[in-house]
């Protein structure tokens, strides 16, 4: 059963894994990673890793690639037919195509000889014995039982570098030059909390091109004070008004005009 | 199954994933291809994690996937701050790394 099963599985990925690197259509190519992750993870299951078999499926074939699939119904992307995947555009891209193809080859033959050509009797045997029980080999209670004692460091670390890759995303993707001008991106709601933090001390909505709070009242003042100016009565709605109006412009401004550096 | 089996097995999605990645003009498909050979390593980390019986390689895959979701991150919001630019989404024409 088990070898029906790992045979299923195996073909399932490398399948996957050619389809990745063959297929023209991007979106095609993310469907093929999915399937080719969620046949790994039944090999993770065979390997008697639970825990890591039940990460790979719910934030790698979930999570991640629906990131991707998002960035492929937004980019588009070229397809590059077939053909013109090995031979290139031009005779040097053909050639170089070809070695990069050849590299891949002897690449894979290096790695079979690294990893089957040992003389470790482990490898052409069936793995440690293994012991089923709530805290067993690969169980989630062992796993977090080691991530919280043994390897804590490593836990904290990768913690800190899912931080900076947030912080590194969201600088990435705001747009630049929309913390200055007032003029292009114009109004935004106000929320509860700017009255109560700081002013200018950057929120995400500052960062990806909104207008800071600071600037929202300095325009309400300039305003209430021209129309003091030009009118005896003002009401008090009329001032108000501007600002909710022009909170649906504030993303096609941005995208309408390039971002100069980047 | 034997882990040799699954060592093969890793070898070959790596091999395959390092030949995509050279070969491939579309920077998301190189990313997809990275994630193939990332995904190979892990498949050989469980491997030996499974023939000592220790969980340590467990543990290294989890940091890996955490690394490659960084890597996704990063590389997709790159993908799309070029697109903003209206470059060209081809590893072969962004060739130049000046800002």
């Amino acid at each position: 059963m088990s070898t029906l099963l790992f045979f299923i599985a195996g073909i399932g990925a490398v399948a996957g894994a050619v389809g990745v690197v063959v297929l023209r259509d991007p979106f095609y190519a993310v469907l093929a990673l999915v399937a080719h992750l969620l046949s790994l993870s039944l090999l993770f299951l065979l390997l008697r890793s639970e825990f890591v078999a039940a990460v790979q499926v719910v934030v790698y074939a979930g999570a991640v690639m629906v990131l991707y699939v998002f960035v492929v119904a937004y980019v588009g992307g070229r397809e590059e037919p077939v053909g013109e995947l090995l031979r290139g555009r031009t005779p040097a891209g053909a050639t170089l195509r070809l070695g990069a193809a050849v590299l891949g080859g002897a690449l894979l033959i290096e790695l079979l000889i690294a990893l089957l050509g040992t003389g470790l009797k482990a490898v052409s045997g069936y793995g440690a014995s293994y012991t089923p029980g709530p805290h067993a080999f690969g169980t989630p209670a062992y796993i977090g039982w080691l991530l919280l004692s043994k390897f804590l460091l490593v836990f904290e670390a990768a913690s800190f570098l899912l931080l900076v890759a947030a912080v590194g995303g969201v600088v990435l993707a705001r747009r630049r030059a929309g913390l200055e001008d007032e003029e292009e991106s114009s109004g935004q709601v106000l929320t509860p909390l700017d009255l109560i933090r700081p002013k200018r001390t950057g929120t995400m909505v500052e960062g990806v091109g909104g207008i800071s709070y600071a600037h929202v009242l300095a325009r309400e003042e300039q305003e209430s004070e021209r129309e003091s100016e030009s009118a005896a009565t003002v009401d008090p709605a009329a001032t108000a008004e501007p600002v909710g109006a022009g909170a649906g412009a504030g993303p096609a401004a941005g995208t309408s005009r390039q971002e100069e550096g980047w | 199954m034997a882990i040799g089996w699954y060592l093969a097995i890793s070898a070959i999605v790596f091999a395959l994933g390092a030949a995509g990645v050279m070969v491939r003009r579309n920077p998301l498909v190189v990313l997809l291809c990275l994630e193939l050979m990332l995904n190979g390593a892990n498949l050989s980390l469980i491997a030996f994690s499974r023939m000592w019986g220790n969980g340590a390689g467990q543990i290294f895959a989890i940091v890996v996937m955490t690394v490659a979701a960084c890597e996704v991150c990063i590389g997709l919001g790159m993908i799309v701050a070029i697109y903003r630019r209206r470059l060209p989404i081809d590893v072969d024409e962004l060739r130049e790394l000046q800002g």
